[in-house]
């Protein structure tokens, strides 16, 4: 008989709802519950904050979230996958076996993958930067961190040697889910097509609510039902590579052909070529079909060699971002509001910011897609006023802000409202490592 | 008619790069969709937001085209001074697209 498991993804980024994740282990009849929780800046971020303490660097939600499955994973033996191990997955582990310690679960088997982190030899390799013109050794003290998209072969290792919660820093999203069925299969390493087939599954799974309903209602071309009780979706995977995809029953949301093929495609580029550390994914074979209300069967992934360099995502420090804004509204809104942004555009020209990029739009006019695109659209009722500009220090992104909130007392008549903000920028580039150089870790944690 | 009449759409973002998928509600929209919804359109309907260059990938078995528009996103989503830094909202402009509809024999 075909062997089958179900995938429950519980999170598709890092603040993610929680109830869904605990709605899925309580009802869903899952083995594996996945949470995704890595975005692009995060594991930066959280380098950042591993730098101030050492214990730090994990996701901000890790004991909430583990506290609030834990129990119920532990009873009905539902392994968990997650990447909330951040910047410091041995320290999730700890943390995650604390947690289990004080819910009475001490016996739960926890793996840490640790090994990502190739700050070191991206450093001595002084690699191209992808994005733009430049090195690793260019961006001197202002590189951060730089982490590797591991594949799913560390977690098939954790979850061989019985791991009950397998917790990775930067993995790929697609081999959190791999990893359960290479694991439950035995797939080979390198069955390319399954290992496209099962990419499929995992990178439809991966953004959680995003193919249950989410990002997707526009009425009344599509239309949702119960978006504030969305379901999280289920892939249900037999060892063929077959792939259905689901939710549970009575929860908010709907799994259909189109919430499908929007995640099919959602951040792919060439579909021929989706680049993952253990496969070269192939999409444009995909087909969907709805075999049953909220059961979508999607058939034809496929795959060719992996390919023999990893992606790394380095972190560093890009420049600071000061902004402003403020609000007009009622007759002349519009007019006020354009006459508002010229005379910051000559304040700050005036008063010599030093900004090395700057943007004036108003929200509820052009701020999403410009004047162009924006040109026909009818004058609104009210309109905010928004400045933001790039600087190389916090001095002078602080003046941006500044030259708007003296738009109260200097600016048109009744502007309100006023928001200002300064930060650092946190960016996030890539450059790619041979294989060879990253050598991923499992040690284990609990299991006493 | 506009392009949301016979076609959804969702954008993804990966650093600089946003691809926005077109995809036909009704097979029979495909042709139509090949047809009309160019590369080279796509780039002029953006025009102010997309710098570079815009491929176009087509997907036969799920009746979609999937549009990879490169320097898009300000810089990049981690760094952008857009207030939609990832670019989510696009798809909204580009179902906004002028479509001319089929010439039916018989009509």
């Amino acid at each position: 008989m075909m062997r089958t498991i179900r995938i429950g993804s519980g999170a598709g980024y890092s603040g993610d709802r929680i109830e869904p994740a605990l709605e899925l282990a309580e009802k869903g009849d899952i083995q594996y519950l996945v949470f995704e929780c890595l975005g692009e800046r995060t594991v930066a971020l959280a380098q950042q904050a591993r730098v101030k303490n050492a214990q730090t660097g994990y996701d901000p939600l890790l004991e909430e979230r583990m506290r609030a499955v834990l129990p119920v994973c532990a009873s009905r033996g539902i392994r968990i996958v997650t990447n909330m191990g951040a910047a410091n997955p041995a320290a999730a582990a700890r943390k995650t076996a604390e947690i289990a310690g004080s819910l009475g679960l001490s016996a739960l088997k926890i793996a840490a993958v640790i090994g990502d982190d190739v700050l070191e030899p991206c450093r001595e390799r002084d690699l191209p930067i992808m994005e733009f013109d430049g090195t690793i050794g260019q961006l001197g003290n202002r590189l951060l961190s730089a982490n590797a998209y591991l594949g799913a072969e560390p977690m098939v290792e954790a979850l061989g040697a019985g791991a009950d919660i397998v917790i990775t820093g930067r993995a790929s999203d697609p081999a959190l889910f791999l990893a359960p069925m290479i694991h439950a299969f035995g797939w080979a390493m390198d069955d390319w097509d399954l290992l496209g087939q099962g990419t499929v599954a995992g990178h439809l799974l991966e953004c959680a609510g995003q193919i249950t309903g989410g990002y997707f209602a526009d009425p009344p071309y599509k239309n949702v039902p119960d978006l504030a009780r969305l379901g999280f979706p289920i892939g249900e995977v037999g060892e063929d590579g077959g792939l259905i995809i689901t939710k549970v029953a009575g929860s908010g949301g709907a799994v259909t052909a189109r919430t499908c093929k929007e995640q099919l495609l959602y951040e792919v580029h060439d579909p021929t070529r989706y680049l993952q550390p253990d496969v070269t994914a192939d999409f444009s074979q995909v087909g969907v079909e709805e075999i049953a209300r909220d059961r979508v069967r999607v058939s034809g992934g496929r795959g060719t060699r992996r390919p023999s360099t990893l992606k790394v995502s380095i972190g560093y420090v890009d420049s600071f971002i000061g902004e402003g804004q403020i609000s007009y509204a009622g007759p002349g809104a519009l007019a006020r509001g354009r006459l508002a942004l010229e005379i910051v555009r000559e304040r700050l020209k005036l008063t010599a910011v030093a900004a090395s990029e700057l943007r004036f739009e108003l929200i509820g006019v052009d701020s999403l897609h410009g004047s162009e695109v924006s040109a026909h659209a009818n004058e609104p009722y009210e309109v905010r006023l928004r400045v933001a500009g790039r600087t190389e220090n916090l001095r002078e992104a602080v003046r941006i802000g500044n030259e708007v909130e003296t738009l109260y007392t200097n600016g048109p008549a009744a502007g309100g409202g006023v928001v200002k903000s300064a930060r650092d920028v946190v960016a996030v580039a890539s450059v790619l490592l041979p294989r060879e150089h990253v050598r991923p870790q499992v040690q284990f944690t609990g299991g006493a | 008619m506009k392009l949301r009449e016979i076609a959804h759409s969702r954008t993804g973002d990966k650093g600089n790069t946003s691809n926005i998928s077109v995809i036909a509600y009704d097979e029979k929209h495909y042709p139509l969709l090949l047809e009309q919804v160019t590369s080279a359109r796509v780039k002029a309907h953006f025009a102010g937001i997309v710098e570079g260059e815009v491929v176009r990938y087509e997907l036969p078995n799920i009746s979609a085209l999937n549009f990879v528009m490169s320097q898009a996103l300000g810089g990049g989503v981690t760094r952008s001074l857009a207030l939609d830094a990832h670019g989510k909202s696009l798809s909204s402009a580009l179902l906004d697209l002028e479509i001319e509809p089929p010439v039916t024999p018989g009509e």
